[in-house]
């Protein structure tokens, strides 16, 4: 199953094309760690692969830099079938998860290694190290050892020596997860201001989904070897396609219950309306919590609840309502400026649903 | 930490026992070293303080004869033997772990295991045989089953070093656009120096050292250091051999302590 959300092709170029690839590796028993992949990533876009540990996240990357071959499918770039060819032959770089700096070598010695294989003359050469060292900010560092430098330091170093032979495609595998959260957050921004000032598609991997949301052109959601879904953050956040994407991206509700016409009877008795795209029978439902709103009991189509639990986390508060039936339901309510809510525990309220917010995830 | 654990250095007597070996170890050396600066003729009574032995042992054409041939000896078969090694260790290290993969260890391995003795002995054999059908009588010989018996000496530190190596240090030069031999020439071999210099140092001291093998392969007249020493030994005991055995003691320790700075240095 490929649930391709994107179906408007744009006119815009692909540059690497990922069509129905397999990854099988050999052993007892053999683990199917990519499983009929197909996926279109466009010139220029900061594309990101999303999804849990084991996916099968860094052995796409790894098919994509040619350090292994696929089982079947193709890979193409920019239009070439690139499967057979080795990684020094693919205009292609990556930021490895543990940097892989050559620790034998300066900062700007690593930086240079790319150029020099290819072959540039010597005055190119310095002349982009300088380039980029300016770029990521490491011209004072350029003649230390990469050993003698911080995680932060290496991390640019890393991106300085991908993006110095200015590849079609920079491959980026969790590159900042060894970061601290401050340092993360300005790497974030940095990374995307490299992109915009280097015009080259990143492909970036990571399993965290805020920083997919807050970075990301388009999110792939990988589950199992799997591509689930495709789109950009908004339609992945506001439109998961099924269940597993929901609840992977963001927290959120589900409710289950049967079709009826044009709307859904919930466990709990309450019909709620909800474009079923010709679905019957049974369904779930989900509605994330900032979408869920709270109002009185006798208003027009609320929802009868009890509040069971009031969670403060700050800027905001996770109420936990629980229908007739025991369904739980979070809504994230914001926080007064004193802290309250205006809201008790045991308290009887009447919930509803932001028009829209509700969505069929399946069965 | 209630209960201490079994400590071996806690059992009545260790220290003495400690105390004692080391003694049998080191003063017999000392001694050695002591007496080549002796200003008489005896490895037993001290007369005095003097350098005069020195000189005289590189005086003496034959402890040079001796002395060049087992430096050319020992840096040959350093380098062959690192050479080899360096290629057995990348063979042995970088693929999955087979069935066979201990066999192969025990292989490369060999001289380590067979007595010294019977490796000599059959080199000893082999090697007559080539001779009477070549004629060839050279130093071709020694160096041949020096490179031989010294490939483990070169090849366990060699092997650390791979083992301890990154190999996406290696996949990486590859994504830089690095061939294979690229690869090697500028990342797998400048980080795998250390282990080379230090299986070579190794290597050059066990071919230096050697007696057995060697007093079994040469042909008439190529002594080496150390069967040079022993034939004088045989006959009488001079201060010489002290000086000889006290320079090469030096050279030893030396090349030691390079090979442990190399091998602790880990970047
Ligand atoms: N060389 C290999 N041999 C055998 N199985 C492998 C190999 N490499 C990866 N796998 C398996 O393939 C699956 C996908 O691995 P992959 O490294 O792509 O996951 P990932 O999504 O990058 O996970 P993480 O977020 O933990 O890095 C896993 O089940 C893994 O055990
Ligand atoms: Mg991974």
């Amino acid at each position: 199953m490929n649930v391709n959300s994107q179906p408007d092709i744009r006119s815009e170029a692909i540059a690497v094309d990922v069509d129905r690839v397999s990854k099988i590796f050999g052993g007892e028993p053999p683990v199917t760690a990519l499983d009929d992949v197909s996926v279109a990533i466009r010139q220029n876009e900061f594309f990101t692969l999303l999804g849990p540990s084991g996916c099968g996240k860094t052995t796409l990357l790894r098919l994509i830099a040619g350090f292994e071959p696929p089982t079947s499918g193709s890979l193409r770039l920019g239009g070439r079938d690139i499967s057979r060819l080795p990684p020094n032959k693919r205009p292609i770089n990556t930021v490895f998860q543990n940097y892989a700096l050559f620790p034998h070598m300066s900062v700007a010695a690593n930086i240079a290694f790319g150029l020099q294989m290819l072959g540039k003359p010597k005055a190119e050469v310095r002349d982009t190290v300088d380039e980029m060292l300016k770029l990521v900010q490491m011209e004072a560092l350029k003649n230390r050892r990469t050993s003698e430098i911080s995680g932060g330091q290496q991390q640019r170093v890393a991106l300085a020596r991908a993006l110095a032979p200015h590849p079609e495609v920079l491959l980026l595998d969790e590159p900042l997860s060894a970061l601290d959260y401050k340092l993360r957050k300005e790497m974030q921004i940095e990374l995307k201001r490299l992109q915009g000032e280097t015009g080259i598609t990143f492909i970036f991997v990571t399993h965290d989904q805020e920083e997919a949301l807050t970075m990301s052109d388009r999110i792939a959601v990988m589950n199992a070897g799997k591509i689930l879904q495709v789109g950009p953050p908004r339609e992945i956040y506001n439109r998961p396609v099924n269940r597993f994407v929901a609840d992977f991206i963001g927290e959120t509700n589900f409710l289950t219950g049967t079709a009826q016409g044009d709307a859904v009877r919930i466990s709990s008795g309450h019909m709620i309306a909800v474009p079923l795209d010709g679905r019957t029978g049974d369904v779930t439902l989900t509605v994330r919590p900032e979408q869920v709103r709270l109002c009185p009991v006798d208003q027009d189509g609320a929802l009868h609840a009890e509040i069971s639990d009031l969670v403060y986390f700050g800027t905001d508060t996770h109420c936990h309502l629980a229908l007739k039936d025991g369904t739980q339901i979070v809504a994230r309510l914001q926080s007064l400026p004193t802290g309250e809510v205006g809201y008790m525990r045991g308290q009887a309220v009447g919930l509803r649903f932001e028009p829209g917010a509700v969505q069929v995830v399946g069965a | 930490m209630a209960d201490r654990a079994f400590q071996v250095a806690r059992l009545p007597g260790f220290n003495t026992i400690a105390i004692m070996v080391f003694v049998m170890l080191y003063l017999p050396i000392g001694l050695l070293v002591l007496f080549s600066f002796n200003a008489g003729p005896s490895v037993a009574i001290w007369e005095g303080f003097s350098l005069q032995w020195y000189p005289k042992a590189w005086g003496n054409e034959q402890v040079r004869d001796a002395t060049i041939r087992s430096l050319i000896i020992a840096s040959s078969a350093a380098l062959i033997s690192t050479t080899l090694a360096t290629m057995a260790a990348l063979g042995t290290t970088r693929r999955k772990r087979s069935p066979g993969q201990t066999m192969i260890y025990v292989m490369i391995n060999q001289p380590l295991m067979v007595p010294e003795i019977v490796t000599a002995v059959a080199l000893l054999i082999f090697f007559a045989s080539i001779k009477v059908a070549t004629g060839y009588q050279g130093l071709g010989y020694l160096i041949a089953a020096h490179s031989a018996f010294c490939i483990p000496f070169a090849y366990l530190p060699i092997r650390a070093r791979l083992e301890g190596m990154d190999l996406t240090l290696e996949t990486a030069a590859a994504d830089l656009y690095a061939t294979p031999w690229q690869t090697f020439r500028h990342v797998t071999l400048p980080l795998l120096m250390p282990g080379i210099i230090a299986g070579m140092m190794l290597a050059f001291i066990t071919s230096l050292d050697d007696v057995v093998i060697s007093l079994f392969v040469k042909s008439a007249g190529q002594e080496t250091l150390p069967t040079y020493m022993l034939g004088q030994i045989r006959r009488n005991i001079t201060v010489e051999v002290n000086a000889i055995s006290t320079l090469l003691l030096g050279l030893t320790v030396i090349m030691l302590t390079v090979f442990f700075l190399l091998t602790r240095k880990q970047d």
